[in-house]
Formats: C-alpha cells, structure tokens, sequence
C-alpha cells in the first residue's frame, strides 16, 4: 500500500485515506483564453511513465491538498511538499535525479 | 493455412498430431510496410485483420513489445455486453458485440463466445432511473436490452440475494444477447487469420522512436532496427501516452491500475455475468469453475500492472453480500493491468496532429468487448481517412467539448 506524509499534518498516512487528484502545477487559463489553452489545462496530461509530480488530498485527516513526486514505474515516492508551491524543493529534485538522471522540471523554476 | 475442423482433428489423431501448422508464423521485419500497427493485443490485430479483410491492405506490421495478447486482452474479465447510453457507443459497442456472434466462423478458431446473458443490478434509486433510461435509450438504438424487475433477477440468478441490508437488488438492465468470450482466443485467432493474409507479426520488438519528415510518419525506431511504413496506427492502450510522446503529442489520458481476480474451482452455480457498479464489482464465472471477479481502479497513475489490495478488498466485500456463497470461498489468482482512461470515459479512436498517424485508445476498464469493433472501425479510418463509427471519438472533442459521457461507462465496471 502506498504511504505519504501528509506536510501538514506530518503524519505518515495510509493511501486508503488520501485522494488522488492527478497531475500538479498545470498551468490555469482563465476566461478568453483558447480552445487549445483550455483543453491542455483540462483535460491534456503528462501521464509519464517515470517521475510523477501529482496532486494529493489527505481526505480522512486535515482535508488539505498537498503535492508528491512519485515514480508510477516503481511507486517510489521522493518527497511530499505543500500545495502552494511552485516546483518540486530542491532536495526532492536532487533525489528524484539520484534515480532517474535525465529528468530534467520542466515547470517554473 | 489448414483449417481447423472435426475432420482436422480426426485426420490429426491418425497420425499422432503431429500435422498442425504454427499458428502465425515468425517473421523477421521487413524494410518498410504499407501500414504498421504498434500493439499486438486485441485491438491491433483486429484493426490489422480488417485491413485485410475489408479494404486489401495486407502489406502490414504489427509489431509488439512483449508477447502476443499479453496485456490487458490477456488481463480483463472477459464481459461482452453494449448497453450503452449515448448514440456513438451503442453504435461501435453494438457493432463489436453482433461481430463476435459469428468471429468463431469468420476466423476459423474458436473464441468461445458464450451469450449467456449480462445484467448491470440496480441497487440504489438512482441507478434505477439510470438503466430504466438506459433500456430506453437503447431500444431507439436498436440494442435489445430491458429492464427486470428484483424477482427476475432472482430467477436469472438463484444465487444472489436480493434482500441485501445495505445494498438491496432493486431491479436490473439485462441484455441477453451479452456475455463472455475467451479472452486469448480472441487475440490467438485474430493472431493467425492475420498471419495467413501475409501480415509480419513481430514480438519482441519495442517501438522505442517516431521518425517523420515534414509533419508526416516515416516509420518507426525499433529495438530491431528502423522500420519504415506509410501509416502507422498506434493501439496500445496503457502506454498510449508514452508512445503519443515519442511521435511529439500529447494525449487527454492517464494510465491507471486495473485489478481482478480469480476463486478456485467450483460447480457451475452461475450462467450469466453480473454487473454491480455501486459497490465496483462484477461476477461471472468461467467454463473452468473459477469465479472471476473485477474491482475498481485505482486513483493515481501507476504502469506497475500491480494495484492496491485495499480495492480488491472492497470489492469482495461488497459482492459478499449480495453473493452470500462467495464467503468460504478461497481466492486463487489476483493480477491487475494498465488501462487507459479519459476524460469522458469514452475511448478515441482518432487521427492525430501527425500526418499519417492514427491512435486507438482510452478504452479503459471496458476494451474487450470492444475489440471486434474497435479493429473494425480503426481500419477504415486507417484505409480512408474517416469512418462513420470513428465520426465522434476524436481525441479533439475534448477542445471543443463534445464529450460521449457515458453513465453506464462509470470508468469502473465493465
């Protein structure tokens, strides 16, 4: 079973009490933007075979939404950091190319 | 190729069996190819059979990275039913479904069809309007479906019980014409109809690059060698995405796990397919005795073809109580694949933004039944351009939101 920490509870919490929420940092468009602009935020996805950067929701605990790097080849899981943050920390990232050397973010720095 | 028949058999046991033909035959890849397909499971040597068969390409590939029929065809519960809500399903599903009544004949190997009949239990309200909408839906559509009441599916189902506390049996959508078929039969006899056209099935052989030129296919970087095609049809269901990346697109898709399982043998005690999807569950048991049972998918994007045993644990739970006989019964085999869903849960069968490229995916949680159809469909987008089946499963409708939202199609049960 899979297992996260919860960064705000800090707790350690069992898959059965979090929700999935599927890719993190997509990039929003509001009102006026195009078609393709809202398809690619809606509904487009990254769905890598490799490092997974992905929402996550301790539903049972706090109720708050929290971000994980996961790898969805060998469910390994690097680290858990807070909703309101633009790009995987640091260490994550350093973690996340011990393992796979060519992942490169292509997100905001 | 030799047919199959009673006087094949006989004529074998005359001489110690030692006359049957391979299957299909192993080829090494030629140098280029009319049209390759990526993916040797259902899907693709359907769509390579009907090539052939209907439109005269037999100049094909169908290339595989693992082994023939080695992924969810040879992982699913084998449910065969088209009771779909909206009008372009019940068409492809409806297509599928009336192709397989006569696939045993059309491909001279059987596949085991056995209509044995499906009912999808209605055990809340609002799946009571659901499916009653449904039956209603389909007889404008021409699918025969009905709605029966508690009792009959008693009658259908003497096994069940339908005075649950929890989840009572509250009526059901039954379609007779629906129900199981085997699963590798499928594949095999597709498998060797195709090689018997002249068609290279190659295993072994990863698609590890898309080379084109000027925004159109060239071929295909292979872990044996480059092979180059005019078209090229990718049907590969969980690594649909992967593959979309290498040919430089983007699709509206997540790969989650699937799970089911098998009990050890029994007596036969049921001879229908029964569907719950409120509590995620679904029950058939198969010519061998074995109860096989499917479950839900898990939420989060996963390519182990491993999933969480909390659901299957839901899942038996659940259908204990409405199958009180599963209790004491031992579990012997538990096993999950990668499926592909989308946002509507309705597949695409679609061309892409590269010329010459068409994908065949999202199927899901519900592909098998789907295959006949599926490759039928997919072939005559491949050989035309467009199909009337293939009309509404763009991979754009998303863009311009015309979604096919499937109420029966709960990207659960199927």
């Amino acid at each position: 079973m899979l297992m996260l920490h919860c960064p705000y509870c800090g707790q350690d919490v069992d898959e059965t009490d979090l929700h999935a929420g599927g890719e993190a940092h997509l990039k929003r468009f509001g009102p006026g933007s195009s078609d393709e602009d809202f398809e690619s935020y809606l509904f487009v996805r990254k769905n890598p075979k490799g490092i997974h950067v992905e929402r996550w929701r301790h539903a049972y605990g706090c109720g708050k939404w929290f971000l994980a790097a996961r790898s969805t080849v060998t469910l390994e899981v690097f680290g858990t950091y807070a909703a309101q943050t633009k790009s995987p920390p640091a260490d994550i990232q350093e973690k996340i190319r011990a393992v796979d050397p060519d992942w490169t973010w292509e997100g905001e720095a | 190729m030799k047919r199959y028949s009673a006087f094949a058999i006989a004529r074998e046991a005359m001489r110690h069996h030692q006359g049957w033909e391979r299957a299909w035959a192993k080829r090494a890849p030629k140098k280029k190819y009319d049209v390759i397909i990526v993916g040797a499971g259902g899907h693709g040597l359907a769509t390579a059979y009907y090539l052939g068969k209907n439109f005269g390409i037999t100049n094909v590939a169908v290339l595989e990275k693992g082994w023939l029929g080695g992924g969810n065809t040879g992982r699913n519960t084998t449910i065969i039913r088209s009771n779909y809500l909206q009008d372009p399903s019940a068409a492809i599903y409806e297509k599928s479904r009336s192709l397989y009544e006569t696939l045993s004949q059309d491909l001279n190997y059987n596949v085991m069809f056995s209509p044995r009949g499906v009912i999808m239990l209605a055990q809340t309200q609002h799946e009571i309007r659901g499916y009653q909408r449904t039956a209603h839906a389909n007889s404008l559509q021409g699918v025969e479906t009905e709605w029966i009441g508690p009792n009959r599916v008693k009658e259908l189902c003497p096994i069940m019980n339908i005075n649950g506390p929890r989840y009572p049996v509250l009526g059901g959508l039954w379609q007779a014409r629906g129900g199981t078929a085997r699963h590798d039969a499928v594949a095999w006899g597709y498998a060797r109809a195709c090689s018997d056209m002249g068609m290279d099935i190659i295993q072994k052989c990863e698609v590890t690059g898309v080379t084109r030129e000027g925004g159109k296919v060239t071929g295909v970087e292979t872990t044996q060698g480059h092979i180059g095609c005019d078209k090229l049809g990718m049907v590969v269901a969980g690594h649909a995405s992967v593959l979309a990346e290498k040919a430089g697109f983007r699709l509206p898709i997540e790969s989650v796990a699937l799970q089911a399982l098998v009990s050890e043998p029994i007596k036969p005690c049921m001879d229908i397919v029964v569907m719950a999807n409120t509590v995620h569950g679904y029950l058939s048991q198969s010519d061998k005795g074995e109860m096989v049972i499917g479950g839900g998918t898990d939420g989060y994007n996963n390519y182990t073809q491993r999933g969480s045993f909390h659901h299957i644990e839901e899942t038996v739970r659940a259908l204990v109580e409405t199958f009180p006989i599963l209790s004491r019964l031992k579990m012997l085999r538990q096993w999950g694949g990668i499926v592909d869903v989308t946002g509507d849960r309705s597949p695409i069968l679609s061309k892409t933004p590269v010329d010459g490229i068409f994908v065949n995916c999202g199927w899901g949680t519900g592909g098998f039944k789907a295959i006949p159809g599926s490759g039928w469909a997919m072939a005559e987008l491949i050989a035309k351009g467009e199909s009337p089946l293939t009309e509404e499963f763009s991979m754009f409708r998303f863009r311009e939101g015309k979604f096919i939202d499937e109420s029966v199609a709960a990207g659960v049960a199927h």
